[in-house]
């Protein structure tokens, strides 16, 4: 079991036009932590810094100031090649995240020998069709041969969850996994998720702009505004009890079952108003400063 | 990090047809890779490829079966024979012999530098676009520098200067290669540039993959039928540029081509002697070889090429639906008129 404690995390692109650059600050202060069997929720519309944050989790991207401590449970940090075993992503678009020449197996195969799961091609394909399996993708032979072209969108989401899972992850960033799949197949995929999150005590961090699927699959939400924390709390609190305007022009985008018609108005909440200067706490009830580094917040009465 | 989904790709319908198909039969025969990128039997391409290969047999086997090219005879000038099918030259030698060692020699030059080519553009192309940054630019810029260097000119001058007993065959196929490749390392580089940001790359490299390997597993064999096609127009433009070369004297000075032969033409006053025996054989091969690549290329063209893409995908649906209809009709005759459920099974 592995957990993660993101503290201060800070990116900043420079934007490059003719000979002016501007920079553009993308993630601003984000503190999170991901414990093993938790879900993390990390709301926001696009352009937020939801996929900034999972780049630099992945080592895509270098954080700009800030650290991401990934802890084995004995304490020993983690590192270097094995950074990669322990923390790996699911992403966003099944039909782009399977290279289209090669078969199901070959995805699979790769990280389980890359890693050293497996030295032999007979274990390996064995441990292939375990994962297949795994993943509810059966037959797991004939599913082994074919290629990503041949599957649907949840079947391919489902291949690219075995192989994330295939190096032996304890950390999981999940990055819109069922926001491009068909609506009805998404809760399967998200239970599949989950029945693994339970099996493997898996720290799993979900990154969405739907509230709806983060508040049936998180314990906790990290509402996310250009590229602060404007709120975070445990996953009722934050969808029935909102505080921040923001949350609350997010929930109310959600459908609700008991708030038939259309949504008309945006509840009183003035969009060019959002401020992103402060940051709601359900934990500890309060409002903070958001945008400056964790231990020198304010809080606010 | 998001991909639009690529509209060229099979529907989702599309698949869960074919997962319906292959769901009665577990144990299918691997599929590899490599069908995909191999393009559809059209006449075209069976034209393509009989030009090739005749031509290509013709230069390997060729010069195993006719006399001495070299060999002069007091028959100067006489015209397709019995015993020279072709005729002969001015000073009497066989034209044939000559076409048959020609044909040889250009397809020599037309491969070496073909592969060099391909080689240099997909260094320079894949290898920068996919490290990015410094590199990219670094390479980027030398690539234009040499895709605004005037070919031709820059050939003659630099086989000018090399002195002509030393201005062997790699001397002409690496000045025609390093004049030519930059066109095609700029298309390798757009293409990489595509393929390096979708997320199965991504995924490899979180995975821990070498950047080596993510290029040559990853990136490389997607990039196959654009590679392919370019090899095939560094062949062509190879075979043509040392036609020319050769033409105004410049080429090779030890090998015989297609381009020596008709510089001999040329010099013999082959035309105003209406000695049309001697010219038209070369020019012909090199006419139909070029056609015959030309023909290939399109092929490929109809994998790289989106909107032909589905056009093929149509086109082989519509195929395989045509036989599937057949081989129904066939096991429902069989039966007696009846469509069972295995005839219709067996028809699969």
């Amino acid at each position: 079991m592995t957990s993660v404690k993101i503290t201060d995390l800070v990116k900043d692109y420079t934007l490059r036009a003719g000979l002016t650059r501007t920079r553009l600050r993308a993630v601003d202060h984000v503190s999170l932590e991901l414990i093993p069997g938790r879900t993390v929720a990390l709301v926001g519309e696009s352009g937020s810094g939801k996929s900034t944050i999972a780049k630099i989790l992945t080592r895509m991207e270098r954080p700009t100031s800030g650290t991401v401590d990934v802890r084995l449970d004995d304490g020993t940090a983690v590192a270097g090649a094995r950074y990669r075993r322990e923390v790996q992503m699911v992403f966003q678009d099944p039909f782009a995240s399977l290279n289209p020449f090669h078969s199901i197996e070959h995805h699979i195969a790769r990280p389980l020998r890359l890693h050293r799961r497996t030295s032999t091609n007979r274990e390996t394909h064995e441990r292939v069709i375990e994962m297949l399996e795994r993943v509810n993708l059966t037959p797991a032979e004939a599913i082994a041969t074919r290629r990503p072209h041949e599957l649907s969108g949840g079947q391919r989401q489902r291949v690219a969850i075995a192989r994330a899972l295939a190096p032996g992850a304890q950390v999981l960033i999940a990055d819109e996994p069922v926001s491009m799949l068909d609506v009805s197949i998404r809760l399967g995929v998200l239970n599949l998720l989950g029945r693994l999150q339970r099996e493997d005590q898996l720290a799993v961090l979900y990154i969405t702009h739907d509230l709806a699927t983060a508040r049936h699959f998180s314990d906790e939400i990290v509402v996310l505004y250009r590229g602060r924390v404007v709120e975070r709390g445990p996953s009722d609190a934050v969808i029935l009890d909102p505080h921040h305007d923001y949350t609350r022009l997010l929930a109310l985008a959600a459908p609700d079952p008991e708030r038939p018609g259309r949504v008309t108005s945006e509840a009183g909440v003035d969009r060019e108003a959002i401020d992103n200067s402060r940051c709601y706490d359900h934990f500890a009830g309060a409002w903070r400063e958001a945008g400056v580094s964790a231990a020198e917040a304010r809080i606010d009465a | 990090m998001t991909n639009l989904k690529p509209s060229s790709e099979p529907s989702v319908a599309d698949s869960a047809e074919l997962l319906a198909e292959t769901s009665t039969e577990t144990g299918r025969r691997p599929r590899a890779g490599w069908r995909m990128l191999l393009p559809t039997m059209t006449p075209w391409l069976a034209i393509g490829l009989g030009l090739i290969i005749a031509i290509a047999l013709f230069g390997l086997i060729g010069p195993h079966l006719v006399g001495d090219p070299r060999a002069i005879r007091d028959m100067g000038l006489t015209g397709p024979s019995a015993e020279f099918w072709l005729g002969t030259t001015q000073t009497g030698q066989d034209v044939l012999a000559q076409l048959a060692y020609a044909t040889r020699g250009s397809l020599q030059i037309g491969v070496i530098v073909g592969l060099l080519a391909t080689a240099l553009s997909a260094f320079f192309g894949i290898y920068g676009a996919y490290r990015g940054r410094v590199v990219d630019e670094a390479f980027s810029l030398f690539t234009n520098v040499f895709l605004v260097i005037p070919g031709l000119p820059l050939v003659i001058v630099i086989s000018g200067f090399v002195p002509a007993e030393s201005r062997g065959l790699w001397t002409i196929a690496i000045v025609l290669a390093i004049t030519s490749w930059a066109g095609s390392a700029r298309v390798l580089r757009a293409q990489t540039l595509s393929v390096r940001n979708r997320d199965y790359v991504a995924a490899s490299q979180v995975s821990g993959e070498r950047p080596w390997r993510v290029i040559v597993v990853e990136i490389l064999p997607n990039l196959l039928p654009v590679i392919a096609s370019q090899f095939v127009f560094a062949v062509i433009a190879a075979i043509l540029g040392e036609a020319g070369l050769s033409f105004i004297g410049l080429g090779a000075s030890n090998s015989s081509t297609l381009g020596t032969m008709l510089f001999y033409a040329q010099n013999g006053f082959a035309l105003s002697l209406g000695a049309w025996w001697w010219f038209i054989p070369p020019g012909l091969i090199i006419a139909l070889f070029g056609t015959g690549l030309s023909l290939v290329n399109f092929s490929i063209d109809e994998i790289i090429n989106p909107k032909l893409k589905n056009l093929r995908l149509h086109r082989k649906r519509a195929r395989r639906a045509a036989r599937l209809e057949r081989e129904l009709a066939q096991a429902t005759r069989r039966n007696g008129g009846v469509p069972t459920q295995t005839a219709k099974e067996s028809a699969r």
